[in-house]
């Protein structure tokens, strides 16, 4: 197997008397989907936020593509790569969707400080945000606001946002939240094609979407791994049925 | 993105045109209405640049005065200098109010909401205190001009052609800003009021933009200042108090947040505002204060927004 894009190394984070975070170690491997799950407080969402940098880890290693990113900030690992969709949907809602993904590209670019050419009109911002649009389909929605989207177009915006910085892994923290039946089955169909893209970190409730979709499965309980590998075995674990208490999947 | 339709704008600078076209013409215009719309240009100036990062990228700043009392002081200290030149006295101020804003703002960028506001007031009281005690330049009292600054030697501050040349910066600056506010800048800057945390994650540098932003701001506060100086002939503490911060707010807020022509239209009610109440009575704060109110209430995009051009 190839070498693993993102490592998770015994990552630790108290927050006062409570340890979310008790010595996580995981591996990401390009094009898989990753799926972190657990019951509610396992400690999955503050597992996302050191990831991405905007909780700092008490100690522990993160490492993308080779580099240490333990200690940079979130613009910084964005840059080499990391992108994350948010579990609250958000977007930018006084621009129009074109404009959102745009600004996506932009970012991928690192590139915020040009002040002559008008952004709006820049082919080398749109063309890509198109493409990135079409990816989830949402160009017909190109010129409508983004706040005047239905939630699951949102998510849809969110994903495009994610794809158009060329990401080397994603991070969804709950992608289908609130999503309908029928929203969910074509985002699930959506985060199949964004694999052939690349690596996905999926934290997600609907245990059918992440059966169907993981390649890999860690299992979260109290801040730690108590159980990982491919669905198949994770639905066989005896520790993760006891930690889901019987919840069938 | 959508940027306002140029007619509202480009009819109020051709109002202010009016003035020397008609006196182009040989229709002697003088006294008052000249002199107030200077002032109101100068102001504009000064909440046009405001405009920029409370509108565009949503930072409360209440101590935009500091910039303002800057260039006016940079003019001071330079005319007590012997020196009345602007191709000097202008890359001062420049460079002092870019200095300024970056050391601030770098210190008050750390800080969100309520404590952002009260932070930039602090650092404008600590401008407004410290050109009171300089008493070269009339410590309280502030200080007169010995002559008004000339335009590498000529008079172009002086008399009529003070107004032309205030004209010309405004609408210089209102073009330079329409650029940067629709440049990828201008985006990243939108896009950071919207949602800085959104922004960080593509990649942006958040705060990089917002302190970009406040240096340019200030800077163009401060030719404001210079030109304040000069139409005064005088230069007050009064420039950088909080209560100037204040005015300059409210014409953004008044004129219309965002939409940068807009503080030429709160300059102008706040301005003849202040005059004509102020000689209807001396209680004129009575008025002033519950108009507006009722304007902030009930026009959600101030004046500019009226025509509904934005859509």
């Amino acid at each position: 197997m190839a070498e693993p894009l993102l490592t998770v190394a015994d990552l630790r984070k108290r927050y006062g008397a409570l340890q979310v975070t008790d010595g996580v170690s995981l591996a990401v491997h390009p094009h898989e989907i990753h799926a972190v799950i657990g019951p509610n407080g396992a400690g999955k969402t503050t597992l996302i936020h050191q990831m991405f940098g905007s909780v700092r880890a008490d100690s522990g290693q993160i490492r993308l593509d080779g580099h240490d990113i333990t200690r940079l900030a979130p613009h910084r690992r964005a840059r080499l790569g990391l992108a994350r969709s948010f579990q609250i949907t958000s977007v930018l809602p006084e621009f129009t969707v074109l404009d959102n993904v745009a600004l996506a590209v932009q970012g991928a670019l690192r590139s915020a400080f040009r002040f002559v050419r008008p952004a709006r009109r820049e082919a080398a911002l749109n063309e890509p945000a198109l493409v990135a649009l079409a990816r989830v389909g949402l160009h017909a929605r190109a010129e409508s606001l983004a706040g005047s989207l239905s939630h699951g177009e949102k998510r849809q915006l969110e994903l495009a946002m994610a794809l158009a910085a060329k990401p080397k892994v994603m991070l969804l923290d709950e992608p289908l939240a609130g999503a309908g039946p029928e929203e969910a089955a074509r985002l699930i169909a959506l985060l199949r094609e964004l694999r052939t893209h690349c690596a996905i970190v999926l934290v997600e409730h609907d245990m059918d979407a992440v059966f169907q979709l993981a390649d890999v499965i860690s299992v979260l309980a109290q801040g730690r791994v108590i159980a990982w590998g491919p669905p198949a075995e994770i639905r066989r674990d005896p520790a993760v049925r006891a930690a889901y208490l019987g919840e069938d999947f | 993105m959508s940027q306002p339709s140029l007619r509202v704008p480009l009819a109020l600078f051709a109002a202010l045109a009016l003035v020397p076209i008609l006196r182009a013409a040989g229709v002697p215009i003088g006294g008052f209405v000249p002199l107030l719309l200077e002032r109101v240009m100068v102001f504009a100036l000064a909440a046009m640049s405001l405009d920029l990062i409370l509108g565009v990228g949503g930072l409360i700043s209440f101590g935009h005065a500091a910039p303002l009392a800057i260039g006016a002081y940079t003019v001071a200290a330079l005319d007590h200098a012997g020196v009345t030149e602007a191709a000097i006295a202008l890359p001062c101020a420049l460079v002092a109010s870019g200095i300024f804003a970056a050391l601030t703002g770098a210190v008050a960028l750390r800080t969100r909401g309520v404590n952002f506001i009260m932070i930039t007031l602090a650092f404008a009281q600590m401008v407004y205190f410290a050109v009171s005690s300089l008493s070269d330049y009339g410590g309280d009292d502030g200080y007169t001009l010995y002559s008004r600054t000339t335009v590498f030697g000529r008079p172009w501050l002086e008399a009529r052609s003070f107004y032309v040349t205030a004209l010309v910066v405004l609408f210089l600056a209102w073009l330079l800003l329409r650029v940067i506010t629709a440049s990828r800048f201008g985006r990243a800057l939108a896009a950071v009021r919207q949602n800085r945390v959104r922004v960080q994650a593509l990649g942006l540098n958040a705060f990089a933009i917002e302190l970009v932003a406040m240096v340019i701001a200030a800077m163009l506060c401060a030719v404001a200042g210079v030109l304040l100086a000069n139409e005064a002939e005088f230069v007050s503490p009064a420039y950088g108090s909080w209560s100037h911060s204040g005015d300059l707010m409210v014409m953004v807020i008044l004129g219309g947040i965002g939409s940068l022509h807009g503080a030429i239209i709160g300059a102008l009610v706040v301005v003849l505002a202040e005059e004509g109440l102020g000689r209807l009575t001396s209680h004129w704060p009575l008025i002033y204060g519950p108009a507006l109110v009722l304007a902030v209430l009930f026009l959600r995009r101030g004046l500019a927004g009226i025509g509904g051009s934005r859509g």
